[in-house]
């Protein structure tokens, strides 16, 4: 399935990179160009080639780690494509930390306290926060804490050889956008998983067994409620990369996200090109990660399988 | 086929009987969820229509001297920093998003809604196929789709409306399949399927009709991402161009100075994005319990 996905995207990438904006050699070279140096370019990019043929090699030289030559820095594209990476990870990894235990005791507690002042607060904050853009909670957040009270820097541009709690007090800010976004989610599934959970009849013969509440919770009703908001929290990976743009975008950080947005707007194609597909690969991972955890928490599919 | 062959379908006398439609207007009608959410809506539909009328100033008229002041009485929301009346800009500034994002969720509506039929009636290898690329297409992040698709085919309305229709379309398509994948085992459709009717009128004529309610629930929920999505492009200056006084794009060109603590250039185009989107969620929220109760 993330291999389908994956081979989709190199398509949709390398005809709206390659194919669409038509002649290569003379949007590099402007419309006054010569035309003898601009097929003479094309013929060095190489896109006077059929198009399986540049398909095919882009394609193989981007599994072997060459993912072409920027239009715009003349320089090979890997190096910022693996920097920015790196960068977007640092920020997605806060994000993740923060939101996937708020998200799910959120979630958790609105169950606990179902159709009760509480569950209302928290089911109606979290899908009012979810559903609005990155950049608009963004936008709040800075003018709340960056300019109002100035408790964090609005700029994620930390100096250089900043310690690790320094970067992460620069990557509060930008995480919190994102937090807002998946909390609505996550915390969401928790709750209908709990609450389904809640009303089985294992849960009943627990209490009727006389466990305690606390061990019916944890030992029954915890293992089997979180169940799918795993998968959705590997879902999410999508939206979170989405986000990624956005917010990237917002507080000037140099992850994948601007750089992507950076290739758009000077229409480096090279570089967008690799900037999507690395981002493919990534969520292609993510959702295989998450249907293997999904099936060592699961204990049915494990055996079915083996069956 | 006579009508005395039918006696479900006759009217019955019983006068507090509602049509199925009456019951839905009627829960609608009674949910303060879906009144609060069309209140807003129509508050900023009213401004997209008639707001250049009654606003103070000009939301495209610069006064370079007037620039960055503050909220005062002659200037509500203050002035940007051209000098424009924030106040004036915010109130028109629904117009783009509001032409641009119903147009795209109408394009995903039909295209998703014609695939989906298609894929439902048919089942068999086609659904095989076309369900698969579709879930494959819809991994893949709307603001990456849109990005690479504009910086292809260049910025303008027409382009953002189809970019975020059709990637749009495969989730609505998979919301009509499912309802299709029930209703094609009804008995009217068997029916149908003896009077030798053609796929197509079975599928139009017939299943459409019938599976409207979750249709009209998708879309009031894709409306709400359609809104979403517009505001991240034209942020991003991939969607509405300027001199447009759009929301999205009024914070792209202003919030580099918000460290200067001009914050009225941007809190107030925010908040209107965030009341817009919450509006047509509570609407979508109020469609969906009236459908489904």
């Amino acid at each position: 399935m993330s291999l389908v996905t994956l081979f989709l995207l190199s398509v949709m990438v390398f005809l709206g990179g390659q194919v669409l904006p038509g002649n290569v050699g003379r949007a590099i070279l402007g419309p006054f160009a010569d035309q003898r140096a601009v097929d003479a370019l094309n013929h060095s990019l190489g896109v006077d080639r059929p198009l399986l043929v540049q398909y095919g090699s882009w394609i193989w030289n981007f599994l072997h780690g060459d993912m072409g030559t920027s239009y715009v820095f003349r320089a090979p594209v890997a190096p910022f494509v693996v920097d920015a990476l790196g960068n977007s990870m640092k920020l997605a990894l806060v994000a993740f930390v923060l939101v996937v235990p708020i998200g799910i005791l959120g979630g958790v507690i609105a169950a606990l306290n179902f159709n009760r002042p509480l569950d209302r607060i928290i089911s109606l904050g979290g899908l009012s926060v979810t559903v609005l853009p990155e950049f608009v909670t963004g936008i709040i957040l800075i003018l709340i804490f960056g300019v109002w009270l100035r408790w964090l820097p609005i700029a994620a541009a930390w100096p250089k050889g900043a310690g690790f709690f320094t970067q992460l007090y620069y990557l509060i800010l930008p995480s919190l956008p994102l937090f807002l976004v998946l909390f609505g989610y996550i915390a969401r599934m928790a709750r209908s998983g709990m609450i389904e959970a809640l009303d089985s009849d294992y849960t009943r013969t627990a209490v009727l067994k006389g466990l305690p509440w606390r061990t019916v919770i944890w030992r029954h009703v915890l293992r089997n409620a979180l169940l799918p908001t795993i998968t959705v929290i590997a879902t999410q990976t999508g939206y979170l990369i989405g986000g990624l743009v956005v917010i990237e975008t917002l507080f000037r950080y140099q992850g994948i996200g601007s750089l992507i947005f950076t290739a758009a707007r000077g229409k480096d194609f090279p570089m967008l090109e690799a900037g999507i597909l690395t981002i493919g690969i990534v969520y292609a991972v993510a959702t295989l990660v998450a249907d293997f955890l999904y099936s060592v928490l699961n204990p049915r599919i494990r055996l079915g399988a083996e069956q | 086929m006579s009508a005395t062959d039918t006696p479900v379908s006759l009217p019955t006398p019983d006068t507090a009987q509602r049509s199925p439609w009456g019951e839905v207007l009627h829960s609608l009608l009674r949910s303060g969820t879906f009144l609060t959410g069309l209140a807003i809506v129509v508050f900023w539909i009213v401004c997209a229509l008639f707001g250049q009328h009654f606003v103070p100033y000009d939301p495209l008229a610069s006064d370079i001297i007037d620039a960055l002041t503050p909220p005062a009485a002659n200037h509500w929301f203050g002035t940007d920093q051209l000098g424009r009346d924030v106040f004036s800009r915010v109130i028109v500034g629904s117009r783009d998003i509001l032409t641009v994002a119903p147009l795209a969720t109408i394009l995903a509506t039909i295209a998703g809604t014609a695939l989906g039929l298609v894929i439902g009636y048919f089942r068999g290898i086609v659904d095989d196929i076309v369900s698969r690329v579709l879930e494959a297409f819809m991994a893949i992040p709307v603001v990456i789709i849109a990005l690479l698709a504009i910086v292809a085919l260049g910025t303008s309305k027409i382009t953002v409306i189809v970019v975020i229709g059709l990637s749009f379309a495969p989730i609505i398509a998979r919301t009509v399949r499912s309802a299709v994948l029930a209703e094609r085992e009804l008995d009217y459709v068997a029916a149908a399927k003896l009077r030798h009717e053609g796929a197509l009128h079975t599928m139009f004529v017939e299943i459409l009709p019938n599976v409207i309610p979750p249709i009209l629930v998708e879309t009031t929920v894709r409306l709400g991402y359609a809104i979403f999505a517009v505001a991240t492009l034209s942020f991003m200056g991939f969607g509405i161009q300027p001199p447009s006084p759009d929301w999205g794009l009024s914070i792209s060109s202003n919030y580099g100075m918000i460290g200067g603590g001009f914050w009225w250039t941007v809190l107030f185009d925010a908040l209107a994005i965030a009341s817009l989107v919450i509006g047509v969620n509570l609407v979508a929220d109020g469609v969906h319990g009236a459908f489904n109760d």
